[in-house]
């Protein structure tokens, strides 16, 4: 007979078990979604990935989520002001969608109906082994919102996603099909005010020959576990810019899985990470280059104080007969403590030729010569600090086109400054 | 004491408005005495010329007076309008009034020199108790200054110093005094890197500054800048002390002589 060890359950996992079983005959859902739950959770009994999976190297999943929280249905989330003054906001709220605003041109409609009859069961497939987020989602998705943006639509104004939670356990999915030529911005949020595990799987179709800005602004409070999955395909002569901002959680991974599908099409990837208290936040990011002559580039801004540890692991994939990519990496930190840490990891996997690929990372402190000049003329010592790690990541915050976003973003930054500098 | 005498005859103030006493300072880093018993005295309204070679400690002097945390003061005193300041980080420093204008000023990415023009004279407003200033009222006063110190207001849109040639650099660094308006300025080789046109300029911008309750401390090399500033008093640094003390005429000394005879001098 053959002995298979398996080795014991940690409390975490077996409260995620648990909580699919309690859950499963509330959960939406056709036979053939059932079926993807059931072979979802079997992941999940596998064990959560620990050091030795490698992408999940930096972030041993199986030792750091400590704790899962049960559901708390009574919990009531309100939904937040739009990053963008008169935004349409589209909430899920502590798990469920509240009621949608009209909107011209756009099919809305609840994930959970797209669960009830179906139609959703082919986009519940797990990734891969290391596809822990996947997984986890797929068993205990209740809700989220489906988009269907229509061809040749021209967006004035910020559509914005929200997912709020209240506490206990949230798992939302954002699936969004962007027709062609469409110029649009979709911010999403993820924030609340309780101790929760958050799951939050954001899959995006990009049309041909369409602009589309995505930010995700993840401020959760520094007790919840946030596990989020961005998810896109990116068309011919597409462009897609994700901007991802983390100033919150105590544990949190941003995935993000992008393919050029299409030649022409671009990526651009910015992001800022603001890490304070005894946090961890990891940021990953696999790009497939398919189909020759698309370009990305990747800035990733970091600041870092206190104890808290960050993380970005940025992995380009360039295809065999993807010649002519050209692919730019950077990783930038700034360290305000001594106990704060970021591990950063880039890996180019190069099967053309004909390609430009580069990456680079730094760790800086803040410079004392510039702190100096500041405070000679007056600045006191936490404003001059301020204005520098403003500076630091300012940069990127200011490629957005929209100037409002950019203020907004900027407010962020100020307070996070303000709570933690 | 017939230096004393001499400069008891002047017509500026008789409050000191900078007095060191015996200072000692070294490099925090590595523990190096750069400035070894420094006497001097500045009074209201007195524009004193800090002369020396290189390597006497001038610099040093500047940074010491401004706050910089990588120099340590072992010994002596810095009293400013009668009070220690030795306790006192750079910011409330110059939120006292104290301004140092850098030999080299630093480039500094990402920041505006705009915001950091407001925020620098916000900063210090608030230090007084004063109410910031209104937008359209700074940019008036900036406007104003810009103006005589022929600057373009576009490079203030830019991050602060960058880019900046070597007298742009200088003259920025005398908007900031014009506008901060401080009570004692200290000029660390103002002079350096400017051509000719820049200097008198610059040097215009110093001396519309000159008042009776202000006073100028002029860290120069060379006796080139005292053309167009001249000195009340000029006092020769050499080996972190002060030398020899006299009037503007001890600065043509210098230039005629070189610092050798000074220093033979005193030895």
């Amino acid at each position: 007979m053959n002995m298979h060890l398996q080795p014991q359950r940690t409390q975490a996992e077996t409260a995620l078990i648990d909580a699919f079983g309690e859950r499963q005959s509330l959960l939406p859902g056709d036979g053939a979604v059932m079926i993807k739950r059931d072979e979802a959770i079997e992941r999940v009994k596998h064990g959560l990935p620990t050091r030795r999976v490698e992408s999940w190297h930096y972030t041993d999943l199986r030792r750091l989520l400590t704790s899962v929280p049960s559901y708390d249905d009574s919990a009531k989330a309100a939904a937040i002001a739009p990053l963008v003054e008169g935004s349409p906001v589209l909430a899920v709220l502590n798990g469920i969608v509240a009621k949608a605003p009209a909107l011209g041109n756009v099919t809305v409609a609840p994930v959970s109906e797209k669960l009830i009859d179906g139609t959703y069961a082919p986009a519940l497939g797990v990734q891969g082994d290391d596809d822990a987020i996947g997984a986890l989602n797929a068993a205990l998705v209740a809700d989220g919102w489906f988009l269907d943006i229509a061809d040749d639509t021209v967006f004035e104004t910020p559509l914005e996603l929200q997912n709020v939670q209240a506490g206990g356990q949230v798992h939302a999915r954002m699936a969004v099909r962007v027709g062609s030529n469409v110029k649009a911005t979709v911010v999403e949020r993820q924030a609340g005010t309780g101790s929760a595990l958050v799951s939050s799987v954001s899959n995006v179709v990009v049309g041909d020959g369409t602009e589309l800005v995505w930010l995700i602004v993840q401020e959760q409070p520094d007790s919840t576990t946030y596990l989020g999955q961005f998810n896109a395909w990116i068309g011919k002569n597409a462009k897609l810019t994700l901007f991802v901002m983390n100033t919150g959680g105590k544990l949190v991974r941003q995935e993000i899985r992008v393919v050029a599908k299409g030649e022409g099409g671009e990526f651009t990837l910015r992001g800022v990470n603001l890490l304070a208290g005894d946090t961890h936040t990891d940021v990953t990011m696999v790009l497939d280059h398919e189909v020759p002559h698309t370009a990305s580039t990747e800035i990733i801004r970091n600041v870092v104080t206190d104890k808290a540890h960050g993380v970005f692991q940025g992995r380009i994939n360039v295809r065999q007969y993807a010649q002519k990519t050209d692919a730019k990496m950077a990783c930038n930190t700034l360290l305000l403590s001594d106990d704060g840490e970021f591990s950063t990891k880039p890996e180019l996997e190069i099967f053309a030729d004909d390609v430009v690929c580069g990456h680079g990372a730094t760790v800086t402190e803040i410079d004392h010569n510039h702190l100096f000049y500041l405070m000679a003329r007056g600045i006191d010592e936490k404003t001059a600090r301020g204005l520098l790690v403003k500076a630091f990541v300012a940069e990127v915050i200011e490629e957005m086109e929209d100037e409002r976003i950019v203020e907004a973003l900027e407010e962020k930054l100020v307070e996070w400054f303000q709570r933690h500098g | 004491m017939a230096l004393e005498l001499a400069l008891d005859l002047t017509e500026f103030g008789t409050n000191k408005m900078l007095e060191i006493r015996n200072l000692h300072a070294r490099i925090a880093e590595d523990g190096t005495e750069i400035i070894r018993g420094l006497n001097l005295t500045v009074k209201d309204g007195e524009v004193a010329a800090i002369m020396g070679p290189n390597g006497s400690g001038k610099s040093t002097l500047s940074y010491v007076l401004a706050g910089r945390e990588d120099y340590e003061v072992t010994e002596g005193e810095i009293l400013y309008n009668g009070e220690s300041i030795l306790e006192l980080d750079p910011a409330e420093r110059a939120a006292k009034g104290i301004f140092l204008a850098f030999q080299y000023p630093m480039e500094i990415p990402g920041v505006a020199t705009m915001e950091f023009l407001k925020v620098a004279m916000n900063e210090q407003r608030k230090a007084r108790g004063e109410e910031p200033l209104k937008i359209p009222e700074f940019l008036k006063r900036v406007r104003e200054v810009t103006g005589t110190l022929e600057m373009d207001m576009a490079m203030l849109k830019r991050p602060l110093n960058v880019g900046f040639s070597g007298g742009e650099k200088k003259r920025a660094e005398i908007l900031q005094m014009k506008l901060l308006q401080p009570k004692l300025c200290i000029m660390d080789e103002t002079d350096s890197g400017l051509d000719i046109d820049a200097l008198k300029i610059v040097a215009d911008g110093i001396n519309s500054l000159r008042s009776p309750d202000r006073s100028i401390v002029v860290i120069t090399h060379y006796q080139r800048l005292l053309e167009h500033i001249v000195p009340d008093t000029v006092h020769v640094l050499y080996k972190g002390q002060v030398i020899k003390s006299g009037d503007k005429s001890l600065a043509l000394e210098l230039e005629a002589n070189g610092y050798a005879g000074v220093i033979d001098e005193a030895a």
